[in-house]
């Protein structure tokens, strides 16, 4: 089985990855690059990171047996849910990490970009509780279909600069937060908030994030007896989530692999965030991936009904997995999210984040056998969402 | 154009005025406009142009580049209707044409074909921000040899004397010197580095080095000139084209009052 889990020394996964920045951000992706397996590998890192996961953001996390989904489903579906960390996402364990790893490295000032607020909550948070400068940057539509988001970040002392230009979502939010890097290299940390950007920055994420699926692993063998599940579900829009889910699993082909990713009005609309569907081979924010552009190479505004995942690219470790077809893709429309959102409240009890109910809805589209064990991760709690929920109720 | 050098006779240097490199982007203030600003150009004594390729997500540029990149974009310029366009000015243009973009639109074009079209256009050099020279030299450098075509890279104030001379070793043509580390036009940061620029002369490279990136007068120009072979302007000359008016009139003014 081929090696899918890290990137090589130059940052590629496969064909995917790499460091495409100005000479004006090298000093800071090599500080990075040349640092941060030595510090977050080392034993004082480890512990002081450990030691927040467990008794500030509250992991681990249950790994839940759903079962009213599961009789539904006919199979067996465990839900990670991610959704119960402090801040209500998984975004926290990446941006705790990062903001650990800024402080070692001297940085003061943090900048992140943020979708649906998750991560710029998350980044917030960390900075706040690290005393750290924090500036969010996040798209002008974003802003307005996420209120509670940017309410709490202004509330945990960031700033929220709205980012004005092209599809004012998250990709425009990335924009302006590079540009921020770019006139401040010397003093600032950027937390990128997914597993895409410049090498380290995918190989970084996806380490913090991998804490979920080694969750997985020690859960489900003390639940069912074994680690290893039959399938890992994740929603993928630049793909942190996902990347977490996978981590451990990746390199182990009893374990299937299934991303869900955003198609919007449908992936022949227009009117879409399905990378995999409709992107190609280019290089947008700082690595070579998947990228939703027109035959000129200018990149396509996308479009999702879930701020999360309205990226038109995913991060370069997910595009190898499609390449290689280690993991199956699907896309999934607003409408088909949006039912698996109620339908989840219905029969759990449980309001998932849009993002994350994407993933769900990837149980109506494969047929599992009835005793498959399927982990979905939960990514995120819908209170975000409340407002795009009501309108559809 | 027969030119193959990025700046005609480096070492006339000691000249008593500095070359300057005039940056614009193709397709604003409309999409046939680029052979007219071209001339214009010429004609008012700028040795050289830099032609912006309009690109959807320029992350190294600051707000009045993006803006000419959008309008560009909207005018329905693309790299193959700016090929056409050097084309049919080929044989009036003399000084050096260089083009600056983002590699994500020349990979799309294709990178042979792009530099193919290139030297047909009359095009002496490019600019790609964000092409690292590891991807360089691995890639791209023999293409570009086998179409005679030079490449600039960029250093900033954070670049090590190390990476300079690595960088240098790679450029031909010229060395980009970005005069602080920011987007282009940051109006922010006052150009105050002669200990880089007198740094950067002291190491003795192969090529000239042109500054850019926040001149925005003649004595910004004058300023920071001072210890290379030129300086290159964009954003105060793309203000220009971007402003209601007679952009003619006052683009060739302003060249004439930088270099006069």
């Amino acid at each position: 089985m081929k090696n899918y889990k890290n990137p090589d020394e130059n940052g590629y996964y496969g064909e995917f990855g790499g460091a495409f920045v100005p000479e004006m951000l090298f000093p800071n992706v090599e500080e990075l690059q040349n640092n941060y397996l030595n510090i977050i590998e080392s034993s004082e890192f480890k512990e002081e990171f450990r030691d927040l996961l467990k008794n500030y953001v509250g992991r681990a996390t249950p790994l839940y047996f759903a079962e009213n989904l599961s009789e539904k489903y006919e199979t067996q579906i465990y839900l990670k849910r991610e959704d119960l960390n402090h801040t209500g996402a998984h975004k926290i364990n990446n941006a705790l990490g990062q903001a650990l790893l800024a402080k070692k490295l001297g940085k003061h000032r943090i900048i992140a970009e943020t979708g649906a607020g998750q991560h710029g909550v998350a980044t917030a948070t960390a900075c706040a509780l690290l005393g750290l400068e924090c500036i969010v940057y996040m798209g002008e539509v974003d802003i307005a279909r996420q209120a509670p988001n940017v309410a709490r970040m202004k509330m945990l002392g960031a700033t929220v600069i709205p980012a004005t230009s092209g599809s004012k979502t998250l990709k425009d939010a990335v924009n302006e937060a590079l540009r921020d890097w770019i006139n401040n290299s010397t003093t600032t940390h950027y937390i990128i908030g997914s597993v895409v950007g410049p090498h380290p920055f995918p190989d970084l994420v996806a380490r913090f994030q991998s804490v979920i699926s080694e969750e997985i692993k020690w859960q489900l063998k003390e639940k069912i007896g074994r680690e290893n599940p039959d399938y890992v579900m994740a929603c993928v829009g630049g793909g942190s989530n996902a990347a977490g889910t996978f981590y451990h699993f990746v390199n182990e082909e009893d374990v299937k692999l299934i991303a869900a990713e955003a198609g919007g009005f449908g992936v022949d609309s227009g009117k879409s965030a399905a990378t995999t569907f409709l992107g190609t081979l280019g290089v947008l924010h700082g690595s070579k991936s998947l990228v939703m552009q027109t035959e000129d190479g200018q990149v396509i505004e996308p479009h999702s009904i879930s701020a999360g995942l309205d990226y038109p690219g995913i991060g370069p470790f997910h595009a190898n997995l499609f390449k290689e077809k280690r993991a199956e893709f699907f896309s999934i429309n607003d409408d088909e999210a949006l039912k698996s959102a109620m339908e989840l409240t219905k029969l759990e009890g449980i309001i998932p984040a849009l993002e994350s109910a994407h993933a769900l809805a990837v149980l109506e589209k494969k047929k599992f056998r009835k005793d498959d064990v399927v982990v979905i991760c939960l990514s995120g709690r819908g209170d975000k969402d409340m407002e795009t929920y009501l309108k559809h109720l | 154009m027969t030119n193959t050098d990025n700046i005609q006779h480096p070492a006339s240097n000691i000249q008593h005025h500095k070359k300057l490199n005039i940056y614009f982007t193709a397709g604003i203030p409309g999409l046939k406009d680029t052979t007219e600003i071209l001339k214009i150009i010429q004609s008012s004594g700028a040795e050289m142009v830099e032609i912006g390729m309009p690109y959807s997500d320029p992350v190294a540029d600051g707000p009045v580049i993006q803006k000419a990149h959008e309008l560009a974009l909207l005018n329905g310029m693309t790299i193959a209707k700016l090929f056409e366009q050097l084309k049919s000015v080929k044989s009036e243009i003399k000084i050096p044409v260089v083009l600056m973009g983002y590699i994500n639109p020349v990979l799309s074009f294709g990178f042979e074909s792009f530099c193919r079209e290139c030297a047909e256009s009359g095009v002496s050099g490019l600019i790609i921000p964000d092409l690292p020279p590891i991807e360089f030299e691995k890639n791209y450098r023999q293409i570009l040899e086998k179409y005679r075509l030079n490449f600039s890279f960029l250093v900033t104030p954070e670049t090590s004397d190390e990476r300079i001379r690595y960088l240098d070793s790679l450029s031909s043509g010229f060395l980009y010197a970005v005069s602080s580390s920011s987007t282009t036009g940051n109006a922010s940061k006052e150009i105050n580095n002669g200990q880089y620029l007198q740094n950067l002369a002291a190491l003795n490279l192969k090529n000239p080095v042109m500054i850019g990136f926040g001149i925005k007068s003649k004595d910004d120009f004058q300023k920071v000139t001072a210890n290379a072979a030129g300086g290159i302007i964009g954003t105060a000359f793309v203000n220009i084209l971007l402003e209601k008016g007679d952009w003619k009139a006052k683009g060739t003014s302003f060249i004439r009052s930088i270099i006069n």
